[in-house]
């Protein structure tokens, strides 16, 4: 952490993020309106005093339905994430350390879920478990585990090998013990690097299902799906279009600078 | 290691993963809820021809001789019929996949030209006012949505200045410059993320080589900068950037979903979210399968460019 305090830009960015979850947090508080309260005497109108970016096609504050729309979203980046560690650090393990036939097995399927392109099979995925957040979540994270199964199996090839390793093992660890005490706890700090890009990737990931109607399903909000409707009224409303991107944008691409910043503070190699 | 040797291992390496990929796949579709006779049927409640369905389909056979079956007819290039057009799936994909070939490669051709000059110049500017600028305008290439930037893009300029059209697709056979007017918005927004990534594993690659013994040496007999950067180290940082380019190929042609989606240009994309939203699952089969066919072949190749072109690996 001291390492990553002489980054600039990776402290803007770890801001920027944590001004978007308390933001996210504190909707009820902060939102200046009900994100589905629909209003027919004010169908999309600009930008004004009272509606700080204007309204969408059924009256609806687009600032309070972006700021609503934020605990989707980021729970959209984080959710996936955390189902691909729960299910790749295990994975990974057994994988580098056991080796054998349940390697090869492991390995192959990882090799062929990486052979499709992530989009893709989320897609896939989302429309076979049916349309809905947590369906698009589920789908995300099984899109995002080959990457990190793989990355967990390389460390821990490369740790196996490590003398402490080798000492654990002579003064006669079981291999559970050496995999959870000596192995787990290293091999984390590339899946951490890792973890900060794909919450990034599965931002944006959720944003393109909700956009296709494969995520958050309307009323309640979402980036994607505010964009979905925007796209309808891009000459009459631009303002729908305008902010939930640029809003997915600044959070993005503060993850990848933060993600960089990590990743140059503890891999220097990268730098 | 000779070079055909090590193009057969790659390829014997191929096998098992593709076979996998088609398990995946056909996997998939068992796991969808409810009977698939029942929704081939559709109207039709008569038993009977519930049965004949079962039948035609081989819906009655234990499952691996399904996959048998089908893995068998996906070979000889059966991928089944498309539930709402009718039509054979493998019609369907050899019309599609020359329009996202041509989205793909004219991506590529500006991501080239952007990424690559750009980080050259940031590697030989390293820590200057232009790579920041250009480090920054290539994570934003990485951090933007591209399905937004297609919009923003459509209401500047097809609403707004109306240089451009906002949608549609004609092919070049027909008409080469309405051809080049509607592909160019999609492979600009396509290839402004490649280029981001182009862009950092030249600068990369470039800052490599600029600190090698022989970029030393070359600066050291006087040799002009210039010639330094352009003969002596982009030469070698190339390398990687070829066979990087051989993947983002093959992920551009995947990958252009929501871009041909919100353009709505007919191409491998727009066949698989038309195929989502109609259930029609025979086309989301076929695309999702030959869309990891090509990935993992553009993989293949690039692997083979870069032993090809790199000559410390040949022992």
């Amino acid at each position: 952490m001291k390492r990553l305090w002489r980054r600039p830009a990776a402290m803007i960015a770890l801001g920027v993020v944590a001004a978007f979850v308390m933001i996210a947090l504190a909707a009820p508080l902060v939102a200046p309106f009900d994100p589905n309260a629909v209003d027919f005497q004010a169908i999309r109108k600009p930008p004004s005093a009272a509606h700080k970016l204007g309204t969408d096609e059924a009256g609806r504050d687009v600032l309070s339905r972006l700021i609503w729309g934020a605990r989707a979203s980021l729970l959209a980046g984080v959710i996936p994430v955390g189902i691909a560690l729960a299910l790749s650090i295990p994975l990974g393990l057994i994988s580098g350390y056991g080796g054998g036939w349940l390697d090869g097995v492991i390995m192959r399927v990882t090799d062929a879920m990486l052979s499709i392109p992530f989009l893709i099979v989320a897609i896939a995925l989302a429309a076979f478990l049916g349309p809905s957040l947590t369906n698009a979540m589920i789908a995300i994270g099984i899109a995002t585990l080959p990457v990190f199964v793989r990355l967990a199996r390389g460390s821990v090839l490369a740790l196996k090998t490590e003398e402490y390793v080798e000492a654990a093992r002579a003064v006669g660890g079981s291999h559970a013990r050496i995999a959870v005490r000596h192995i787990l706890p290293n091999m984390l700090p590339p899946i951490f690097v890792q973890s900060s890009l794909t919450v990034a990737a599965a931002i944006i990931a959720e944003a393109s299902l909700s956009f296709l109607g494969l995520g958050q399903q309307p009323p309640a909000p979402s980036w994607g799906s505010m964009l979905n409707a925007a796209q309808r009224y891009l000459s009459q409303a631009p303002w729908m279009a305008l902010y939930p991107g640029l809003v997915i944008f600044s959070i993005v691409m503060a993850l990848n600078v933060l993600g960089d910043g990590l990743r140059e503070t503890l891999d220097p190699r990268h730098s | 290691m000779t070079f055909g040797l090590y193009v057969a291992r790659r390829v014997v390496v191929l096998a098992p993963t593709l076979f996998v990929v088609s398990v995946l796949i056909f996997t998939l579709q068992q796991l969808l809820p409810g009977d698939p006779a029942l929704a081939l049927a559709g109207e039709e409640h008569d038993p009977a021809a519930i049965a004949a369905i079962r039948a035609k389909y081989h819906l009655d056979r234990p499952l691996l001789v399904q996959y048998g079956i089908w893995i068998g007819n996906v070979l000889h290039g059966d991928f089944g019929e498309s539930l709402r057009s009718r039509m054979p799936v493998s019609e369907l994909l050899r019309s599609k996949l020359p329009v996202t070939i041509e989205l793909a490669f004219c991506s590529m051709l500006i991501a080239l030209a952007l990424g690559v000059p750009a980080g050259v110049v940031a590697a030989a500017r390293k820590g200057r006012a232009l790579d920041v600028v250009a480090n920054l305008v290539a994570l934003s290439g990485l951090s933007v949505p591209h399905f937004w930037l297609g919009i923003m893009l459509i209401l500047l300029f097809a609403v707004q200045l109306g240089w451009l059209p906002a949608s549609g697709y004609v092919p070049p056979w027909e008409d080469l410059r309405l051809n080049l007017r509607t592909i160019t918005l999609p492979s600009f927004v396509l290839g402004t993320g490649v280029a981001g990534v182009m862009m950092r594993h030249t600068r990369s690659a470039m800052l490599e080589t600029l600190s090698a013994d022989y970029v030393r040496t070359a600066r050291a007999k006087s040799v002009a900068e210039r010639m330094v950067i352009v003969k002596h180290a982009l030469r070698n940082a190339l390398i990687p950037v070829i066979t990087l380019g051989a993947i983002e190929f093959g992920r551009l042609l995947s990958g252009a979903v929501l871009t041909e989606q919100i353009f709505a240009i007919p191409g491998f994309g727009k066949l698989l979210v038309d195929g989502v939203f109609n259930r029609d699952y025979a086309v989301v089969q076929g695309v999702v399968l030959v869309s990891a066919t090509l990935f993992v072949l553009l993989n293949l190749l690039a692997d083979v460019l870069y032993f090809a072109v790199n000559p410390r690996l040949r022992g």
